[in-house]
């Protein structure tokens, strides 16, 4: 099976120790979120990214403001990443009025467009011919935009990922199709449900691209090899696929405790959680504890703040329900 | 003024438009350098080049996906679904993605984009490629839903539907493909939600839509010359819809017949059925009538096919009945 080998990481001090912050906010976040369903303050579901913020934060940081993520309903982390406030987020997993849609759309379609967050979707695959459809507009409007498409190890056996794939191909469209394998398509091994061991990497040479795997848990590697991949959609010379190999440290959702997995399994992925490893890698690298847990503090204290202001917002009304399905901002459907 | 047939009016209408907005973009299977399984886009590559017209390969999925992504970037996408029917394969990205997108995000997105696709029978064509997919599309919060009935209306409403904001699932009744009319110079640009009252009667007011709009016309002449003069109303968009007009006309004449190409359960028409009830029943001097086609998937046989497509003589005899028991 052919792997891209990575060079090591290349960014700079500063640039680590932001991507740290991340994933350091991403797991707090994540924390509460958790937290705020078992005191009833967040209803529905929820799909948490604990044990992957490598991915989101290592990607985001190789993206300009003027990208575009494609998230899936696992799309927290990859929406915070890109810059979203904490506050409109909380709020929207409680349906409050100062959530980032209002409560209209909940934990599952976490949108920001100013952050170029262009939406998380809750369909199994859906959102790769629709991060196509961007890229082909910044291909046809000449701008060196970039679409980055998420999605997991279960969405590669549903028919709008092999369409995306080959539109993408054939267009060379400047979108990068990022898989998070976590191993576990929802409740089952997706090894027992998939033809090929590695899920996305080896469907790839079926659409012309290189087979790309890397370590999710690795924020520098997932940097780089995005990166990578970006300039080559920027230059012009179209799409990439990578495949991520990390865990989620929960179940699929809310509703699952994720017993199905062996214990060993679990074991093993906890001993590569990405956190403590990053952070070990930057004090091995000459930064100081103090700095770092200034930093985690911050993180502390901005996850309390977003919590209380986030409950502080008021409940959606009538007025909410019946506004903005049309684009004149009402929902008439006659006269 | 020209003669054209209502599959050139398609290739006018959107040259139209995208002679005038760059952003005006359009993609499908087949619509290119074959200029379109059923000739509506022929000359449109040659003019706007293949960066704006391009052909995809058989994957409805991306073509509908791709036209989302485009349109929630800035450009006002046109994609084809060649045959209604193949909605059925890619009704997530219409119903799931590009219906609910913009309410979802509170209204940071905008969708302008038109979905045209050739639908419904008359050409013989069986079960999976003849169905009347209007009340798929209706159903479904968000879409907005355009069925013109001829050539002229084609050209505008077709500029009209780009020009939107909304999504927009046009819809091309197969059968009146090859139908003529004069269709005037110059630019035509018509409203959505009007609907076209094109007969005056005193008797029943028929509100028909597409290709059941020419059948509905000479339903009533004929009838006027057994002394049941008839209103005819050519919806042209189910949504909006131009409720105003149907039950102006409806007050006005006492009597509603529907004229549906859909299957029965919950066609367009029983939505009309509900709102004339609701609003105008003491106007009404009769029941109301649907005259649809019959709850079934339509057979491939010519006169199989005639038997389930309300024909004219089907709407003449249902009317005639009706008005004289």
């Amino acid at each position: 099976m052919a792997s891209t080998k990575v060079a090591p990481a290349q960014s700079d001090v500063a640039q680590k120790i932001a991507m740290y912050k991340s994933q350091f906010a991403l797991r707090q976040f994540e924390t509460r979120a958790y937290d705020l369903f078992l005191e009833n303050y967040v209803k529905g579901t929820s799909h948490l990214s604990i044990g992957q913020e490598a991915i989101a934060a290592g990607v985001a940081a190789a993206m300009r403001p003027t990208d575009w993520t494609f998230a899936t309903y696992r799309g927290h982390a990859h929406t915070l990443a890109r810059g979203v406030p904490m506050t409109p987020v909380f709020a929207e997993l409680m349906g409050r009025t100062n959530g980032l849609m209002a409560g209209k759309g909940g934990s599952m379609h976490l949108t920001s467009v100013e952050h170029g967050v262009m939406g998380s979707y809750a369909i199994i695959g859906a959102h790769l011919p629709i991060a196509c459809g961007a890229a082909w507009s910044a291909q046809y409007r000449g701008t060196d935009q970039v679409a980055v498409a998420f999605f997991g190890d279960g969405s590669v056996n549903i028919g709008a990922f092999h369409e995306a794939l080959n539109f993408a191909a054939v267009w060379k469209l400047p979108v990068i199709f990022f898989c998070e394998n976590n191993l576990w398509m929802e409740y089952t091994r997706t090894s027992d449900v998939t033809a090929v061991v590695n899920p996305a990497a080896d469907r790839a040479s079926a659409y012309g691209l290189e087979s790309i795997i890397i370590d999710g848990n690795d924020a520098d590697e997932v940097y780089e090899v995005t990166s990578r991949a970006i300039a080559r959609a920027r230059a012009g010379d179209g799409p990439s696929m990578i495949e991520a190999k990390t865990y989620r440290h929960g179940g699929h959702s809310r509703a699952d405790p994720g017993k199905y997995r062996p214990a060993e399994e679990i074991a093993e992925w906890m001993a590569k959680d990405p956190i403590p490893r990053y952070r070990l890698r930057l004090l091995e690298s000459g930064v100081s504890e103090s700095e770092l847990l200034e930093i985690e503090a911050q993180v502390n204290a901005e996850v309390d703040d977003a919590t209380e202001a986030a409950k502080a917002g008021g409940v959606p009304g009538e007025d909410l329900l019946m506004k903005d399905v049309w684009a004149d901002g009402g929902a008439a459907w006659r006269n | 003024m020209a003669q054209l047939t209502f599959r050139e009016s398609i290739a006018r209408g959107i040259a139209q438009e995208m002679r005038r907005d760059e952003s005006v973009v359009f993609l499908g299977e087949d619509v290119g350098a074959a200029g379109g399984v059923f000739k509506g886009t022929v000359g449109l590559l040659e003019e706007f080049g293949g960066i704006r017209v391009r052909d995809t390969p058989i994957s409805e999925q991306a073509i509908l996906g791709a036209a989302m992504g485009a349109a929630m970037t800035g450009l006002r996408p046109i994609a084809e679904i060649m045959f209604s029917d193949f909605f059925a394969v890619c009704w997530d990205i219409v119903a799931n993605e590009i219906a609910k997108s913009r309410y979802m995000t509170n209204g940071q997105m905008s969708f302008p984009l038109v979905i045209r696709s050739g639908n419904g029978g008359g050409l013989r064509f069986g079960a999976q490629h003849s169905q009347s997919v209007e009340n798929w599309a209706m159903m479904i919060p968000g879409l907005k839903v355009v069925v013109p009935s001829n050539a002229v209306d084609v050209i505008g409403l077709m500029a009209a539907s780009i020009r939107d904001n909304d999504p927009v699932v046009f819809l091309e009744a197969k059968s009146l493909y090859s139908s003529k009319m004069d269709v005037p110079d110059g630019d035509i640009v018509d409203t959505l939600g009007s609907a076209k009252v094109l007969r005056q009667g005193s008797d029943a007011t028929l509100v028909a839509l597409g290709a059941m709009v020419p059948r509905a016309l000479d339903a009533a002449e004929e009838l006027a010359t057994n002394g049941i003069n008839c209103t005819v109303v050519d919806v042209r968009s189910l949504v909006p819809l131009d409720t105003a007009t149907i039950l102006r006309e409806v007050s006005a004449t006492g009597r509603l017949f529907t004229v549906e190409e859909n299957p029965r359960l919950c066609g367009w028409g029983a939505e009309v059925t509900s709102i004339v009830a609701d609003e105008v029943f003491y106007d009404l001097d009769g029941p109301i009538v649907r005259i649809t086609t019959p709850h079934i998937p339509l057979p491939a046989a010519d006169a199989l096919e005639d038997l389930a497509i309300p024909s004219v003589e089907r709407i003449v005899t249902t009317i005639h009945k009706s008005m004289n028991s």
